[in-house]
């Protein structure tokens, strides 16, 4: 049975380097999918090719049973593949409330409108407040970006996700960089999510994927090397080789 | 667990109502100096219009620079534009100055969409050339032209009908001064509206991170050709206002120079506020008027001192000095 | 002048003449633009700075080199090594004092400061030496002409055409296969990590800053027939200099180089042929080759 997102044979190779090698994932509605892999494993490099900032060399995206691949980044958005960034790319300048207000006008269409007034829909500033507020941002909502801490900045990251409306949502590690104090909000963001939209997590921290994921998926050198149950995991030798290979190599180059 | 910064505590958001009181006194501010202007230098109003018309390109450039990031050292052509198809229309016998003005604002825009169509293909360094190219292909153009433009000579005998068929343009200028006040102040408010529009939004998101505004479903160059011309309608307008008020164009106005010195004007004021490009025209227009007076080279180099000097101690331009001297808690007042 | 033999015959030789001299007189003049932008290809691709400032130091060298020949009576490449030194010796302080503040500032930060000091340079030289032009005289074996057998060229051509190749070559060699080469290509991929292996990045940016505008220099005199000294010279080929670097790729030798002949084979051929059009084909050509590549002809992706 197709899911509402499926990528076939996905690859892709710098000069001679191939940093994607036939990745196949096919995710339900609903679905909650970790993928995880040593550093370098391309995963960050998959949600760029799949959310179109990188061009594939070769196999198909299809996002709702339509095939994507040669779609830009900005009309995959459109359709509903949505991803949040590893290091934040927020604009310092603006506020929580100002990001969200945006991404809904952008949604609705008319962001690019010039005689309307940014913030005079009540429909929207409706919105906008429910989303802030679902994320606990609503204190630091009138706040420049720049002032309010890393943590909310996660989190805003996803709030401007959500207000997209996405189908399929792919999460870019989003308790890099967090401090420990402030994970379990983050965690509490991630068990919040619509139970329908279809979410990809990249993560390192094994203790928010076993949380968190249904399915998991590991990446070594670019290849899907594992695909299960996160309870196995651990177990599969396949993996426990990528990590320690991986470490011992650390070792040996240090 | 201690997650959240101290705020006061919001539970509904409430309006915003300060940014638009704050804009009300700046509008009025504007026009009170438009007319004190018209009575304290009777003498000089000439001077002050075409202050007024390089004002609105300052603006215009603002919108370019200030507001989508985009570095441009051509942008007299949108000036040019307006000037030249106010001019041609003009001695071509469409006199009447409102007609005129549209026309100046409406080449502008023409212009704004091919030179935002060509500079918007490149990026950072290719950008920039592109732009001082465009200016000079422009400015060839216009001094080849010479059977349109007048060449090198200028394009002269402009004769301006009366405004509204009664204010004639009259020797001291007063005419087109109050003209072009009003259309300083229109086109302010027009552009404060639009600035804090959705739009105007979006394009400040794009300035910060195109590829953020991307990741939102936005398309970025279709935006910023957008503002290239909006940018170009209101340089024509100035470009026209000079063009009636002086009743010459020159190829001057479609130059390098003028693009670098509107550049100069909008950075000595602070870019990105509306209010900079203003304040920067004033300023550079004011020593102008009275260093090169005394020796023209004296104002070259006065103009690279300052250049240097603003680089150096006030990057956020002169009314990001204010913004700074004014609140105590070091944010800039953008609106 | 040549007999005529026929009429038919005289009209393709004169034909002949015209193309023989137009390409001459391009080839000329794309090796000094060349000798001047190549210094500025390299700040401007290695060091990163937009240095709109140039052409004022190619200018102030013009003014040192045609004081030294034409009021001290000094020889003409004493004259332009002298030039050179003396350049140098202006741009070190200013280097230390203005243009390191904005390595690594965004390009409008770069571009507001470099104009700034043009604009100083420029209000300077005048109060010092007038806005006429200055000439710097040839000594008499670059003033004749020199029979290549089939036709003879202006000395001073010739001479151009070896400075630039002796540049081309010499740069190449000194990037490639020197030490400080090694150290310069380190420092720009990775400041930092070079620092870290005990290269003096500080000292490396001095050094190359110092070449850019020695080359600046050399360009600015052995091309003052092509781009007469004057006051204005560093705002009215600024220009110019920065087309040529942006359209050959900031800070690739034989991509300056292309640019160089390209845009100086078009902009003669222009002034010859439609001299009435003025720059207009220049800057056409311009438009046309970033439109094609948005990074320069062997520009680096960015």
């Amino acid at each position: 049975m197709n899911g509402v997102f499926q990528v076939d044979n996905l690859s892709k190779a710098f000069g001679g380097l191939t940093v994607s090698r036939d990745i196949s994932i096919t995710m339900k509605e609903g679905a909650r999918l970790a993928l995880i892999g040593p550093n370098g494993a391309g995963k960050t490099t998959f949600v760029n090719l799949v959310t179109g900032q990188l061009r594939p060399d070769s196999g198909t995206i299809l996002l709702g049973g339509e095939n994507v691949t040669r779609l830009g980044s900005v009309r995959r958005v459109r359709k509903g593949l949505v991803r949040t960034f590893q290091v934040t790319r927020l604009f310092s300048d603006m506020t929580p409330e100002e990001h969200v207000t945006l991404t809904v006008l952008q949604r609705e269409g008319r962001a690019s409108r010039i005689l309307s007034r940014f913030f005079n829909d009540s429909a929207v500033a409706g919105e906008v407040e429910s989303l802030l507020d679902a994320l606990g941002l609503l204190e630091v909502a009138r706040r420049k970006v720049g002032e309010i801490a890393y943590g909310q900045q996660r989190l805003l990251e996803i709030a401007i996700a959500l207000a997209l409306k996405p189908r399929v949502l792919l999460l870019d590690e989003p308790a890099a960089g967090v401090p420990q104090s402030e994970t379990p909000r983050i965690e509490q963001a991630l068990e919040r999510l619509p139970p329908s939209l279809a979410v990809l997590m990249i993560e390192h921290d094994m203790d928010l994927v076993f949380r968190f994921a249904r399915h998991v998926v590991v990446l070594a050198a670019g290849e899907i090397i594992f695909e299960g149950l996160p309870a196995e995991v651990a177990a599969n030798s396949k993996v426990r080789e990528a990590y320690l290979g991986s470490y011992a190599n650390a070792r040996q180059h240090a | 667990m201690q997650l959240v910064a101290r705020t006061n505590p919001v539970k509904t958001l409430p309006a915003t109502g300060g940014q638009v009181l704050r804009d009300v006194v700046g509008v009025v501010a504007i026009a009170a100096l438009g007319v004190a202007g018209y009575f304290l230098f009777p003498d000089n109003l000439a001077l002050l219009t075409r202050l007024i018309a390089l004002a609105l390109l300052a603006l215009s450039l603002d919108l370019v620079v200030g507001y989508c990031g985009i570095a441009t050292l051509g942008h007299a052509v949108l000036f040019g534009a307006g000037a030249y198809a106010a001019g041609i229309a003009c001695v071509n016998g469409m006199t009447e100055p409102l007609t005129l003005i549209a026309i100046g604002a409406i080449a502008g825009a023409g212009a704004g969409l091919v030179m935002g169509t060509i500079m918007l293909r490149a990026h950072g360094l290719a950008q920039l050339v592109l732009s001082i190219a465009i200016v000079q292909l422009f400015h060839e153009a216009a001094n080849k032209a010479s059977a349109y433009t007048g060449g090198s000579d200028g394009l002269a005998g402009l004769s301006v009908g009366p405004l509204f068929g009664v204010f004639e343009f009259d020797l001291w200028g007063r005419t087109a001064y109050l003209l072009g006040l009003v259309l300083l102040v229109v086109v302010f408010i027009g552009l404060k509206f639009i600035v804090a529009s959705p739009f105007g939004m979006l394009c400040r998101g794009i300035k910060e991170d195109p590829i953020r505004i991307r990741a939102m479903g936005a398309f970025v160059a279709p935006n910023l050709l957008k503002m290239f011309v909006i940018s170009g309608f209101v340089a024509g307008i100035g470009g026209a206002l000079a063009a009636i008020s002086t009743q010459v164009v020159g190829l001057d106005s479609i130059s390098f120079e003028l693009s670098a010195n509107a550049l100069v004007m909008l950075v000595l004021g602070g870019i990105g506020t509306l209010y900079g490009a203003i304040v920067g025209t004033i300023i550079f227009m004011g020593f102008e008027h009275i260093v090169s007076a005394i020796n023209p080279f004296h104002w070259m180099t006065m103009v690279g001192v300052l250049l240097i000097a603003v680089v150096i101690a006030a990057p956020q331009g002169v009314s990001g000095l204010f913004d700074r001297l004014w609140s105590p808690a070091g944010r800039g007042g953008r609106s | 002048m040549r007999s005529v033999a026929g009429f038919g015959t005289a009209e393709r030789d004169t034909s002949m003449q015209t193309v023989f001299s137009i390409a001459i007189d391009a080839l000329a003049y794309g090796m000094a633009l060349f000798i001047i932008c190549i210094g500025l290809s390299l700040t401007m691709g290695l060091m990163r700075v937009v240095n709109l400032a140039h052409g004022a130091f190619a200018m102030i060298a013009g003014y040192i080199a045609s004081y030294a020949v034409r009021d001290l009576g000094i020889g003409y490449v004493v004259a332009i090594l002298l030039a050179i030194a003396g350049t140098v010796a202006i741009s070190i302080p200013l280097e230390r004092l203005l243009y390191r503040r904005i390595y690594g500032s965004p390009q409008l930060t770069q571009v507001l400061m470099t104009i700034g000091i043009t604009f100083c340079v420029i209000g300077i030289t005048n109060y010092f030496f007038g806005p006429t032009l200055k000439t710097i005289p040839l000594p008499a074996a670059l003033s004749q002409p020199v029979d290549l057998g089939f036709r003879s060229v202006a000395a001073h051509r010739l001479f151009v055409m070896a400075c630039g190749a002796v540049v081309a070559l010499g740069l190449w060699f000194f990037i490639e296969k020197t030490a400080f080469g090694i150290r310069l290509r380190a420092t720009v991929d990775n400041a930092s990590i070079s620092e870290a292996l005990g290269i003096r990045t500080q000292a490396v940016y001095t050094i190359s800053f110092a070449i850019a505008m020695g080359l600046a220099a050399f360009g600015g005199v052995v091309g003052a027939e092509f781009l007469p000294i004057e006051p204005y010279y560093a705002l009215r080929y600024m220009v110019t200099f920065l087309v040529v670097v942006s359209v050959g790729g900031a800070g690739s030798i034989p991509g300056a180089l292309i640019a160089c002949l390209v845009l100086g084979a078009v902009d003669t051929t222009g002034r010859y042929l439609m001299p009435e059009f003025g720059n207009f084909f220049f800057y056409a050509a311009v438009i046309a080759i970033v439109w094609v590549f948005p990074r320069g002809l062997l520009g680096k992706a960015q």
